[in-house]
């Protein structure tokens, strides 16, 4: 690979994104794309609906194969063809749009079911580790409840406790708030500001301008699968560079 | 306009109720008389009386026939097991993803295309009388065997694609949600995807039940004396329909239980899957 002779580990990036290009069919939803995230950062992912952003992050979680380039995990090419994904996703974990929680199952349930099949925890320790994320982020009566008698807002803390709850290393955030009414939108950012600094790296592609700019280290301006700008929170909202982040920004400001 | 008072609404609601039983009632009665009435009239009664509902006959094969139902019952109660088996693992063997496997899914998918391509008394003629004839030692020759793994065959493959609806109505993004976590694919089957998708499918799958109940009859065109053969053994014997129409009253103190159970399960599951009913 072309990294492993520049960067010394010291600085290695966390996720490294070399050059990926994702089509499905005939339609090309990254194009040469290429970011660097370092450990313990947090890096929102902005732009038009269609930009490329959830496919960036499902790439990364290895749910999308790539057509072609390399994602990288502490300067291990984790995208290679045939790689089992399974121990890369636990340490990378994602939370989507829409919870996909599992209906079928309590909240504890939801939460220690890959802890105890994939990590192979036992039952007593899947529950307290799901017990003390519940307690953290207040939804510890709601351990037996299913998720179908939780507000989506509830839903969604549980989804991330769930992704949590594996100990990942990095952690995907797929417009989280998106499918949220917008009284439930703060619950679920507030989780999100409690990650930060915590030494998980995020990754979030996200609509909320105003969240971006507060917990981003660096926001990253996605336009037809390729990155536009990239720069800190008041470079890219206050000076952008790049004639189409301004027209992007005037867009949804107002 | 000023809103009605609820307890208008509700006196409203009661008297609509009461109109539309006593509708219901009075249609039902009119067809029953009609039928009480006009039947008895048609030139030819009363030799169908006396050859269809004897009741004396009926009384004098109707212990027979219980017996023989029990072989109906028995047939039925050891190829469920199997339908659900092999209907799932047909099911799951269709659903792989891996492309290696592909010789798998078209094998299954040929399975189940041929057995429910094939009328089931014809697959019954050919399973239980082609295979004994291959020579096969007691009791490995014995038709009622082989009718039954006709019969076993032939359902699973109806089972295997109502298994298969049920899997493909469980959400990709709950699959995403199991991947994301490490879990394997067969856990993924097994933990988020099978226990959705199986609670999907009881009511129609109770609905094969009922039909297979039924057709456990077709078994009896290779030998096995059960209900229906043994109805035919004694309209022979006494030149008498009735034991037919016995027989029909014993299948039906089966399969309505069955089917209203099935009614049930399913107004219970559409209650629980969506919003309120329209009226």
């Amino acid at each position: 690979m072309t990294q492993s002779s520049a960067v010394s580990q010291g600085t290695q990036p966390k996720v490294r994104i070399a050059n990926v290009s994702k089509s499905f069919g005939a339609s090309q939803v990254l194009r040469d794309i290429s970011l660097d995230v370092s450990a313990g950062e947090v890096v929102s992912l902005i732009g038009a609906s269609g930009s490329g952003k959830t496919t960036l992050l499902r790439c990364v979680n290895l749910l999308e194969p790539i057509d072609d380039g390399a994602i990288l995990l502490d300067g291990d090419e984790i995208s290679s063809v045939g790689r089992d994904p399974n121990p890369v996703r636990r340490r990378v974990g994602i939370v989507f749009q829409s919870f996909n929680l599992f209906p079928h199952m309590s909240v504890s349930r939801n939460i220690t079911l890959a802890l105890s099949k994939v990590l192979g925890q036992s039952g007593e320790e899947a529950l307290e580790r799901a017990a003390e994320l519940l307690k953290r982020f207040g939804l510890a009566e709601k351990a037996d409840v299913y998720p179908d008698q939780l507000s989506g807002g509830q839903q969604q803390r549980v989804a991330i406790i769930r992704a949590l709850a594996m100990r990942p290393e990095v952690l995907l955030l797929d417009e989280i708030t998106s499918a949220l009414d917008p009284e439930l939108v703060g619950e679920v950012l507030d989780v999100v500001r409690e990650l930060k600094g915590s030494g998980i790296t995020l990754l979030i592609a996200t609509h909320e301008m105003g969240f971006a700019r507060e917990i981003s280290d660096r926001v990253c301006f996605l336009h037809t699968g390729t990155v536009a700008e990239i720069g800190t929170p008041s470079q890219v909202f206050s000076s952008p560079n790049d004639e189409r982040t301004r027209q992007f920004l005037r867009r949804v400001m107002n | 306009m000023t809103s009605s008072s609820s307890s208008e609404r509700r006196s409203f609601e009661r008297a609509q109720r009461r109109r539309s039983t006593l509708i219901a009632a009075a249609s039902t009665t009119a067809v029953l008389a009609a039928v009480i009435f006009l039947v008895p009239r048609m030139p030819r009664w009363d030799r169908v009386k006396k050859s269809f509902f004897d009741i004396d006959q009926a009384s004098d094969s109707f212990p027979r026939l219980v017996d023989a139902f029990w072989l109906d019952v028995k047939i039925f109660v050891w190829t469920v097991p199997a339908i659900f088996i092999v209907g799932l693992l047909i099911a799951i063997a269709r659903n792989t993803r891996t492309p290696a496997l592909f010789p798998l899914r078209a094998l299954a998918a040929t399975y189940t295309d041929i057995m429910r391509g094939i009328p089931v008394i014809l697959w019954i003629y050919l399973v239980g009388f082609g295979v004994p004839g291959l020579g096969l030692e007691r009791p490995y020759n014995s038709p009622l065997l082989w009718g039954s793994v006709a019969l076993a065959m032939t359902y699973s493959g109806y089972v295997a694609e109502v298994f298969r609806a049920g899997i493909d109505s469980v959400h990709e993004g709950q699959r995403a949600a199991a991947r994301s976590l490490g879990l394997s694919s067969t856990q993924t089957m097994r933990f988020v995807v099978l226990p959705q998708a199986i609670r999907r499918v009881v009511p129609p799958l109770l609905n094969d039940l009922v039909s297979l109940q039924k057709d456990v009859a077709l078994v009896s065109l290779i030998g096995p004396i059960e209900i229906l053969r043994q109805a035919g053994i004694d309209k022979a014997k006494f030149a008498n329909f009735t034991p037919y129409v016995v027989a029909a009253l014993i299948f039906l103190s089966v399969t309505i239980p069955l089917t209203r159970l099935t009614d049930y399960l399913l107004s219970r599951e559409r209650r629980r899957t969506s919003g309120t009913r329209v009226a």
